[in-house]
């Protein structure tokens, strides 16, 4: 990875109305962590013509009308501080100087119950017979060690998180099913993460949560934001039901707490 | 207004210009796949007075038009994007104009081809070879707003009517009109304002934001592509010159922009249009300029794609011609509503309102 005096991102154009500012090449914690950074810097103090961001494992895409950008940040002086020509692309950069990652202490953590019995579980024998671990040992090792989400994509409210244990790694199924029930927790080679809307996959399903990942009709209609941490609680079938009751209210809120605190 | 739709086309979705915000999480943008056709439709019919106002929302039509029935109220309508055959109670009308709708009236669009087996329309006036025309009202089709839009996104099931394409006998409603709408009537869009659609034209396209891991782009702005069957709101699959990369096509996932041109391993490009998901893993050519994306979304399956490449700066000055012809267009539309009428006003006159049950007359008379 190259990058430019002061630690810069490269800066790259993504059309007209895009710019993006890439941190690294690859996938690590210290480059979301400046992903973030400069993400919430900007939702803080957008510029005009800002529309909106989209934060990747080590990019941050910045989508904006360019024709307010461009003019108003001329007719605000930048050209008097020497920016004119590239106004936008000056203003980006300079704000990713001296990012300041999230402290340990501001870090969000939102605890996903998931069920991991029964027909919630289909594919929780195969995961254990394939890592030679009990079942009940691939509970605890799943639900043992917390998953940071790095970003959302593929469908909305899909998280891509981090930081499963390596012993669970276990390949995708051969034939992948064709309708996956929202909710639905699954292990996919080195990953994991959770189905947020019915779609077809090839992944373990090893239990499902009752929290509604995704709810167009709900505000927010999604609550997990990428550079939070997710922690799986286990719970049995009949606290399934009672919180998938609780989670189709429209006034649910999910709990999210401080990481530190979480402990 | 009320509107039944009696038959839904192939694929009629609401759509305004997207859901803007959310890419964050995932969440797709949809909107019309051609903008500036949604836009000059909605300024025909009165519609985004208020500039802070969110956009109107329309019926996109894909191939296949609806057949539409007033049940109730009053306003105006234009059809823009596809030349496409309209009828108004069996009359064809212009489009790219706006036109007086009241209850009772019944709109009927050719199927998107000069062979239509339920129609006499007269001979031309239905072949166009695009593929998506705009249906806009005065006031907007009014559905309701799911995450700040009210664009179809039919994957995900959400927003528009019911989260899905239209069918036979649902029933739409129309927004508050502007207050001016009745004056809009006959307003028409000069051709020289109307986007450019011609299917001939290269698409002009920015390189990046990997056009760097390509071992060369000549075989992308010189080859000619023909668009494969699989081709819709999601991204177009385009065939042709094999492209060829310098390190494999895999990326670490990142965000994907409308026009984006991806291309996987095959060296095949893919070009990413109004549905597709927020971020990807191949490399990513160039980006088509915003005023062109609709030049593509017009083109049909088996029509060709050339790609011309120019500047960031150039793609810039497009966006704000495009913008100006919007502004012109405002212009025209207050020229048109402030015209010498031929007929002459009333100088008095009385009318009857009824509020809650209760009549009251109501007089006035014009004061020099």
């Amino acid at each position: 990875m190259t990058s430019g005096p002061k630690n810069l991102p490269r800066l790259l154009h993504s059309g007209e109305s895009c710019i993006v500012l890439e941190f690294g090449d690859g996938i690590d914690l210290g480059v979301n962590a400046r992903v973030q950074a400069l993400r919430k810097k900007i939702e803080n103090h957008p510029f005009p013509g800002f529309i909106e961001t989209v934060p990747t494992y080590r990019s941050l895409a910045v989508c904006f009308d360019p024709l307010k950008a461009r003019e108003e940040l001329e007719a605000q002086g930048l050209e008097a501080q020497g920016l004119k020509a590239q106004g936008l692309e000056s203003l980006l950069l300079k704000a990713s100087e001296d990012l300041e990652p999230n402290d340990k202490e501001d870090e969000e953590l939102l605890r996903v119950p998931v069920c991991y019995e029964g027909d919630l579980a289909p594919d929780l024998e195969r995961v254990a017979s394939h890592t030679g671990l009990s079942p009940g040992e691939v509970v605890r090792r799943h639900a043992g060690k917390d998953c940071y989400c790095y970003m959302l994509g593929f469908v909305p409210g899909y998280s891509y998180l981090g930081g499963m244990d390596p012993s669970l790694e276990t390949p995708r199924l051969k034939e992948p099913r064709e309708k996956i029930p929202p909710g639905s927790v699954g292990i996919g080679g080195k990953q994991t993460g959770i189905y947020p809307i019915e779609s077809p996959g090839g992944w373990n399903l090893i239990g499902s949560t009752p929290l509604r990942m995704f709810d167009p009709n709900r505000d927010p209609a999604i609550f997990l934001t990428p550079g939070m941490w997710v922690r799986f609680v286990p719970i049995d079938g009949p606290e399934f039901t009672r919180l998938a009751q609780e989670a189709a209210a429209s006034d649910w809120r999910p709990d999210i707490r401080k990481k530190e605190a979480a402990q | 207004m009320r509107l039944l739709i009696e038959k839904p086309g192939v694929f009629t979705t609401v759509q305004d210009l997207g859901r803007r915000g959310w890419q964050m999480l995932g969440v797709p943008v949809a909107g019309a796949m051609d903008p500036g056709a949604l836009r000059m439709g909605n300024i025909l019919v009165g519609n985004g007075e208020d500039p802070l106002a969110q956009e109107a929302a329309g019926l996109e039509i894909t191939v296949v038009g609806p057949w539409i029935r007033v049940l109730e109220g009053e306003g105006c309508f234009a059809v823009t994007g596809a030349e496409v055959g309209v009828m108004k109670n069996g009359v064809p009308v212009a489009l790219w104009r706006a036109h007086r709708l009241a209850a009772g009236d019944a709109i009927a669009f050719s199927v998107f081809s000069p062979l239509d087996p339920s129609l006499d329309f007269p001979e031309g006036s239905a072949f166009g070879g695009r593929a998506r025309a705009y249906f806009c009202v005065s006031g907007g089709i009014d559905v309701p707003m799911v995450m700040g839009s009210r664009s179809t996104y039919t994957q995900g099931k959400f927003g528009g009517h019911q989260g899905r394409a239209l069918r036979s006998g649902d029933i739409l409603v129309t927004g508050a009109p502007s207050v001016l709408w009745a004056e809009c009537d006959g307003l028409e869009c000069p051709p020289g304002l109307r986007p450019v659609r011609d299917p001939s034209v290269a698409l002009r396209a920015i390189p990046g934001p990997q056009d760097d891991l390509f071992t060369e782009e000549g075989a992308f702005y010189s080859g000619e592509y023909v668009i494969t069957n699989s081709a819709d709101r999601m991204g177009y699959r385009l065939e042709g010159p094999a492209i060829s990369h310098k390190n494999g096509a895999d990326i670490v996932s990142d965000a994907v922009s409308l026009g984006s041109v991806q291309v996987p391993g095959h060296g095949q490009p893919i070009v990413m249009l109004a549905d597709r998901q927020t971020t990807g893993g191949y490399a990513k050519i160039a980006t088509i300029c915003s005023v062109d994306v609709g030049n593509l979304a017009q083109r049909l399956p088996g029509q060709k794609v050339r790609f011309a490449k120019i500047t960031l700066d150039e793609a810039v000055a497009l966006l704000r011609q495009e913008e100006d012809h919007f502004r012109q267009m405002r212009h025209l539309r207050a020229a048109w509503r402030s015209r010498p009428k031929k007929f002459d006003f009333r100088r008095e006159g009385a009318f009857l309102v009824r509020v809650e049950g209760k009549a009251h007359r109501v007089e006035w008379e014009r004061l020099e």
